[in-house]
């Protein structure tokens, strides 16, 4: 193969612009991971708004009791397909196909992603996918309505006949092979083409989460995929693998979908872990603290993460209580090491509250709740108690909620790098008080009508269960949410109609995006300043205090030599943690 | 290369004794099995990273003291744009819709997928949109 | 290079050390949270390492809130021109909280096992055996003698579809009946799609699973009658797969089951 017809790319050059099509073709042909970024955060959006509409729909039926303003099979779809859009079509994909996509070839200095029509075609799947499952609303049965879990027998062509439940599971193929692709080329990305000097252990945080996440997405989702075709034969060709009667056993299923969807859980945190220790520290005018306990800690919960898969299944009194348990609450260490070394990033330091801070502390507060209810859960017993109820509901949106809000800090962060406009700061600051607030008045009250024993997916409850009064609260919150996302749009159409110019750096932030222009040219850089530290661009602005990296005791040399594993403890993690070393001019 | 390599090769490592554990444990298939399948996952690449890693000589992107102009040179060929991709998606998604449908879809939507796969390696051959 | 400020405020250490005493002085009522304190031995297990760990969780809980909030009110802005000291790292404290939730997770992995020992052991000689069975969309409840026949039957009697009542309690749906203060053996079975098995009041839900059957013990330890719900989705009527249950005195018990075995339900 000869490339020569391509323009090669050279770093220090200035590449003269390519014109290719313009307008609509543009967006469909274009291989720029810029482009393809931008088309997945919209798309993600588009879905996020649908499965919000469907969650008013959801508080609305339960404002009230013995609700008849839903049919039970309406409300069935609705829950349905509103985990089923959040999970699957905006939370994952907005990370690792939207913000990833756009800033981690910009992060490492690089031209593109690896495998630029490869990436093209992972939005064109994940678009394909989504829209197939959205289509199912216009069959004649129903879109799907077992659950965003589709747990076996359930989803068989007994009990869930039609096009809509099949569209739901060919439409997570599709997207399961686009999230696939998508992690190929961004660990292919990440590992080949970093900017000189550009070691692994000066990528920014979020770099290095979506590294991990990637490979996060290797682990799971080909056993997911793989899952939903067995899902397909058993519903089509009449195999009987998640069947009772044909031999085959229903609890597979559950292994097979929690195998993959904790990960997937991680998959949707890490990266937004990622941005919050950027943006922590961009605002704190300080670099990471720890940051190679961070890195650490983010593979220690990946890994941590795909060996934990039971603890959703406690209840079937089939699997390995003690060391699903345990592993579960090992999870709390690394996370706990995080929020430590979050909090010490904002220490000492000189903390301002643009909109994108205030977002990453609503997610430290938010996630917080999240995490600790997660450890309860964590427990058999009190899961034994609080299973399938609103207790787990309102946890796992303490931790989708708190994604959300990390989410919109990525937004306003980098909205002015990816448009070269500012967002509105009065209105960004109306979105995060409405959110928080919002959130809160929405899901704590979930807490406690879980533990009053208020099973979820139930489409009603009766007056005398005692629910009544803590889902109104919960109603009235969601419409906080959805006055605090229509804000979000108004702001988006405000900078669109009347823009505000943001330069090339408007947060005097420190990771090598900012060093190109706002938003950058194609291929991403004309020139690129010295790489030195963790912190190139902050290093060029801020020479004074500016970091100077040592040669540290190499230890980890010797350990290296005894093989895999330890080797590790070294280069990731505790040894090598103080070989950086602090100029200080003010002291 | 190197860290690369320990990255995946923790991955193997990790999954290789959580695995053995597991398995001493409870002697339960599936999970077991997938979390073989996580070990192979991790330690192969990474044992044929570390294995390039020795072989290679260092990269500028490795170097914490290279200057960018060591960076120099031919990065890689990146397409400034393509249709094929999309044709490619729109055929997937035709195939996809036949095993819903089971209907005509399907030869749509292979011909789609056959006709983008022959039109992206003579894009690739000679340049294409670009 | 030291950060001589990390360390709980003191304000937050009288917090916990107060909400520890407030524990305390209320004797051996530990604090609810919410929750169901527990109708059976095993529902009452589970109340305490609940109570518990709530605890723990609320207390660590409080103190990293109270440390971000710290960081966000004592180092916020205010000074646009004086650049914070470039500290990034401090091994001794990350040590620190690396090691202590260490140790946390295994006291409450402690905890954890000897409560679920509790609760899932089963009784050598159950007094009562009832053979569950979750159905769409309703519950059978066959008693069982010794010899394993069914003595007597309490079922859903309107299935497809179900009644649109409500109430759990209400008596249109099935309410079996459990003896005080002796153990009951249930064994749970599915008859199609996966349910919960879910009495709130007992703090205990299990799967009915189909091709696998669960067997666990209850004691109940109050009278009264606790409403029951499937707790798993388990398709179009889902919330309507109600049930209740009622602990009455081992006297009443045996004068039901005889009612229930004599008025011919029993196949």
């Amino acid at each position: 193969m000869t490339p020569a017809a391509y323009r090669p790319v050279v770093l220090d050059e200035s590449p003269e612009h390519e014109h290719g099509p313009s307008g609509l073709l543009k967006w469909i042909t274009s291989t720029d991971h810029k482009v393809i970024g931008k088309s997945y955060m919209i798309t993600s959006l588009v879905f996020f708004l649908l499965a919000g509409l469907m969650a008013m729909l959801i508080r609305a039926q339960l404002a009230n009791p013995d609700s008849t303003l839903l049919s039970q099979h309406t409300y069935n779809e609705m829950f349905t397909m509103h985990g089923s859009l959040m999970i699957y079509l905006f939370v994952g994909p907005v990370a690792f196909g939207g913000l990833a996509n756009y800033i981690v070839p910009l992060q490492i200095g690089a031209p593109d992603m690896a495998f630029p029509r490869l990436n093209a075609l992972s939005y064109w799947l994940y678009l394909g996918g989504g829209s197939l499952m959205m289509t199912g609303f216009l069959t004649t049965g129903s879109a799907a309505d077992f659950g965003w879990v589709a747990y076996a027998p359930l989803s068989n062509s007994i009990n869930t006949p039609g096009a809509g439940p099949d569209l739901w599971i060919v439409a997570l193929l599709l997207t399961g092979f686009s999230a696939i692709f998508t992690s190929v080329n961004l660990v292919s990305t990440i590992y080949y083409l970093r900017a000189p000097g550009m070691t692994m252990f000066r990528m920014p945080i979020f770099t290095w989460n979506m590294l991990v996440t990637g490979i996060l997405i290797l682990i799971a989702f080909p056993v997911f995929t793989s899952a939903l075709v067995l899902l397909w034969c058993d519903r089509h060709l009449g195999t009987h693998i998640f069947e009772v009667s044909g031999g085959g056993v229903p609890v597979l299923w559950q292994d097979l979908f929690w195998f993959f969807g904790h990960p997937e859980v991680y998959i949707l945190a890490l990266p937004f872990f990622g941005i919050v220790t950027d943006v922590i520290a961009v605002f704190s005018r300080k670099p990471i603290f720890g940051y190679r306990g961070m890195v650490f800690a983010t593979i220690s919960i990946a890994a941590l993460s795909t060996s934990v898969w039971a603890h959703h299944m406690f209840t079937t009194g089939v699997v390995l209580l003690p060391f699903f348990s345990l592993m579960s609450y090992l999870i709390a260490v690394p996370t706990g090491i995080k929020f430590f070394n979050w909090i010490g990033t904002m220490w000492r330091g000189s903390v301002k509250f643009d909109t994108p801070m205030l977002f990453a502390v609503g997610f430290l507060v938010t996630f917080l709740m999240g995490g600790v209810s997660g450890i309860l859960l964590a427990s058999p017993p009190i899961d034994f108690a609080t299973h399938d109820t609103y207790f787990v509901v309102a946890h796992f949106h303490s931790v989708v909620m708190s994604l959300v809000m990390a989410a919109f800090a990525g937004f306003f962060y980098w909205y002015p790098k990816m448009t070269g406009r500012m967002l509105r700061e009065g209105l960004g600051k109306a979105t995060f008080w409405l959110m928080f607030v919002g959130t809160n008045v929405t899901f704590l009250p979930m807490y406690l009508v879980g533990l009053k024993g208020m099973p979820r997916r139930i489409a009603e409850y009766a007056a005398t269960d005692g629910f009544t009064t803590l889902n109104r609260i919960s109603s009235a919150g969601s419409v906080l949410l959805f006055f605090s996302v229509s804000i979000f749009l108004v702001n988006a159409l405000v900078s669109w109609w009347k823009p505000i110019p943001a330069g090339d750096n408007p947060w005097d932030a420190s990771s090598l995006e900012w060093a190109t222009t706002s938003p950058p040219p194609q291929h991403n850089f004309l020139k690129i300043p010295p790489i030195r530290s963790q912190r190139p661009v902050w290093d060029h602005n801020h020479p004074e205090d500016r970091i100077i990296e040592r040669e540290g005791p190499r230890l980890g040399a010797l350990v290296a030599s005894a093989g895999g594993g330890t080797v590790l403890l070294d280069e990731v993690g505790l040894v090598g943690a103080d070989t950086i070393e602090t100029r200080d001019p003010d002291r | 290369m190197k860290i690369e390599s320990y990255v995946f090769l923790f991955v193997g490592f990790f999954f290789g004794l959580v695995g053995l554990v597991y398995w001493l444990l409870s002697y339960e298939d599936a999970g077991s099995t997938m979390l073989l399948g996580t070990f192979l996952l991790g330690s192969v690449p990474g044992f044929y990273y570390l294995w390039w890693s020795r072989r290679m000589s260092p990269r500028p992107a490795d170097d914490p003291n290279a200057s960018v102009e060591d960076g120099a040179g031919v990065v890689g060929a990146f397409p400034g744009s393509s249709i094929w991709p999309f044709v490619i998606g729109i055929g997937a998604t035709f195939v996809a819709l036949a095993l819903v449908f089971g209907a005509w879809t399907l030869a749509v939507g292979l011909f789609l997928v056959v006709a983008s796969l022959v039109g992206v390696i003579y894009e690739s051959r000679r340049g294409g949109l670009v | 290079m030291g950060v001589p400020g990390v360390g709980k405020p003191r304000w937050i250490a009288r917090f916990s050390l107060l909400s520890m005493l407030a524990v305390v002085l209320g004797g051996c009522s530990l604090p609810t949270f919410g929750a169901f304190r527990g109708a059976t031995t095993q529902g009452q297990a589970e109340f305490k390492l609940w109570s518990w760990m709530t605890i723990a969780g609320l207390v660590v809980a409080v103190i990293v809130w109270g440390l971000i909030l710290w960081a966000v009110i004592a180092y916020r802005r205010r000074d646009p021109d004086k650049m914070p000291r470039q500290f990034h790292s401090n091994l001794p404290v990350e040590i620190i909280y690396t090691t202590i939730p260490l140790i946390i997770v295994a006291f409450i992995f402690f905890y954890t096992v000897t409560t679920e020992n509790k609760i899932d052991a089963l009784a050598p000689n159950p007094a009562v055996t009832i053979k569950v069975t979750g159905f769409q969309w309703g519950w059978s409840f066959s008693y069982r003698n010794s010899a394993g026949k069914q003595i007597a039957l309490v079922e859903t009697a309107q299935r497809r579809p179900p009644v649109l009542a409500g109430n759990p309690t209400s008596p249109e749906y099935p309410q079996f009946v459990l003896p005080l203060g002796e153990t009951t053996r249930i064994v749970l079975q599915s008859a199609d799609v996966v349910h919960g098995f879910y009495i709130p009041a007992f703090n205990f839900s299990r799967y009915a699973l189909p091709g696998v059957t669960n067997t666990f013990d209850f004691t109940p330890v109050h009278t009264g009658v606790f409403p029951g719900h499937c707790s798993q989705y388990c398709g179009l009527y889902h919330a309507e797969m109600l049930f209740s249950v009622r602990v009455v005195k081992p006297g009443a018990f045996q004068t039901w089951l005889n009612a229930e075995s004599a008025s011919g339900v029993v196949a």
